[in-house]
């Protein structure tokens, strides 16, 4: 199964909850040769996301975010994994699950009701 | 339902959707196959008579049903080789595999949340139907069939396995299990009495299948000795009772000595965990002939070892309890005191007045009594409270201190 992984910034975090949290290059390269990680990277802050929409044929862009919470999504990473199970695995070695959140969420696969 | 085909549903109702669950992945599929197999028994056994293997017969039913509606809705070929390739027809029910445990912890899996762990479970492993599960729980059936709906949807799309799992999981998800059956069995215990058989009997089945894993052993023990004393709860007019108000003959002995040995048998593995510890302390209550003899320094010596266990406020409440009644009035005063956030919690006022007053402090005992009622949550328990009041103004300093819930509930 595939699942885009959302690496969310919690803003409830208090620091030093994430004593001996593990390394992100560390993390991408045991994903990377598994097979698991697909692809990922970090994403720019809220202030440089561009919105579109279209509505009634018209191209509307709006500068920012189109969720309300600003700058929760800190960067992505598509998984393949066997199930649930194993994505939760690879996610809680993630350094952002440590001082952050990170959500899991299965891709919908066309041709899937 | 025949008695037959009654007892055979007791256990094989979830034996057969498990493994249904395994061969087609689908969880309303095996349900709906499960529910046409005894459709099926009930219309044949009558006639030709109970097989001689009845879950064998049952599982070839509804493996059957299976192949026939997935032809039908032409699902993908691989799908269908997987259970058709099963060698067929089942004749032994020795020989079936048993995925029950995989039923059992998908039905509990973390990603879940409690309330649909726990219709799942009734549902899946109890076999309970959806009007009986949501009678149990108060809401209306539709609300219920739709809970139901989204927790089976939520396990296929999320990717949650059908699986045991691997041992470095294991104690964590162990405990999410035993989570549901003790809350189960507690909305039973001051509910519908199902709850509490079912959260017993699928305890039974858990505790078979990990005859090794101690706190398995240990919720089951809890469960049968507080369900053992049901009976001497109430009161005629179903008033609740005190411990030490109990007609201790009608407690249920043959229960009691039951989870007093399985009791026991866990706690020789030497990992004492929460549920096991609780269970002891129950077993303590259970097998005393009376309130003052019972052995209240092993009872306090189980409490400290629960509380560095499974660390609770309430945990607290119950140690100074027992310290109180084992060396006296005071020593379990300076621990209810040091007890920190339960100030809203009507027992612990209760218990500190019943600690003042034995301690000869009646003045600061009333205040604590009036704190007491005025945050007890139910007329019962306000009743209780005032009964306790009025005894204790009747009787000397040694009365029992008012108990307080299930330990740990």
């Amino acid at each position: 199964m595939k699942y885009l992984m959302l690496v969310c910034v919690d803003p409830d975090f208090t620091p030093g909850d994430d004593d001996g949290k593990p390394d992100v290059d560390d993390w991408a390269g045991e994903m990377d040769g598994k097979g698991i990680r697909l692809m990922g990277d970090r994403t720019r802050p809220a202030s440089a996301a561009t919105t579109v929409r279209v509505r009634n044929r018209e191209l509307l862009v709006t500068d920012g975010p189109f969720t309300e919470t600003k700058d929760v999504i800190a960067g992505f990473d598509v998984l393949e994994c066997e199930d649930l199970d194993q994505a939760i695995e690879v996610a809680s070695k993630h350094p952002m699950a440590w001082a952050g959140a990170i959500e899991l969420r299965p891709v919908w696969p066309w041709g899937d009701e | 339902m025949s008695n037959d085909i009654a007892a055979v549903y007791a256990d094989g109702w979830s034996r057969i959707v498990a493994t249904m669950i395994r061969l087609t992945g689908d969880w309303s599929l095996a349900e709906e196959c499960a529910q046409e197999a005894f459709a099926t028994a009930l219309r044949v056994w009558p006639v030709d008579g109970a097989p001689d293997q009845p879950l064998a017969w049952l599982t070839t039913v509804a493996r059957r049903t299976a192949i026939d509606r997935m032809r039908r809705a032409v699902v993908e070929r691989a799908k269908l080789r997987e259970v058709a390739m099963e060698p067929a027809p089942w004749t032994v029910d020795s020989e079936i595999p048993d995925d029950r445990l995989e039923l059992m912890f998908t039905c509990c899996h973390p990603a879940l949340n409690v309330e649909a762990q726990v219709a799942l479970t009734l549902r899946g492993v109890a076999g309970m139907s959806t009007a009986e599960i949501a009678r149990a729980f108060l809401v209306p059936e539709k609300t219920m069939g739709q809970r139901l709906f989204r927790a089976k949807q939520r396990i296929r799309q999320a990717g949650i396995p059908f699986r045991v799992p691997p041992g470095h999981q294991l104690p964590e998800r162990l405990s999410a299990v035993l989570h549901v059956l003790y809350l189960l069995f507690n909305e039973g215990y001051s509910g519908s009495g199902e709850l509490c058989r079912e959260a017993i009997r699928i305890g039974r089945t858990l505790a078979e299948l990990m005859p090794d894993e101690p706190e398995a052993l240990g919720l089951l023990a809890l469960m049968l000795v507080q369900d053992a004393r049901r009976a001497g709860r109430t009161g005629a007019d179903g008033a609740l009772l005190p411990l030490d108000g109990q007609d201790r003959s009608r407690w249920d002995r043959a229960r009691i000595e039951e989870g007093a040995a399985l009791c026991e048998r866990a706690l020789r593995r030497g990992r004492a965990g929460a549920f096991q510890l609780q269970a002891a302390i129950a077993v303590c209550h259970a097998t005393a002939s009376g309130v003052d003899e019972t052995d209240w320094p092993q009872i306090a010596g189980l409490y400290d070892h629960l509380r560095r266990v499974a660390p609770s406020p309430v945990v607290d409440l119950n140690r100074a309890v027992a310290v109180a009644m084992a060396t006296g009035p005071e020593a379990g005063l300076a621990l209810v005191d040091a007890i920190d956030g339960l100030d809203g919690y009507h027992l612990l006022h209760a218990t500190r007045a019943d600690l003042l007053r034995r301690a000869g402090r009646d003045d600061e005992a009333a205040g604590s009594w009036r704190r007491a009622l005025d945050l007890a949550p139910t007329e019962a328990e306000r009743r209780l409270l005032s009964d306790r009041l009025a005894a204790a103004q009747r009787t000397g300093p040694r009365t029992a201190p008012p108990t307080g819930p299930p330990p740990g509930g």
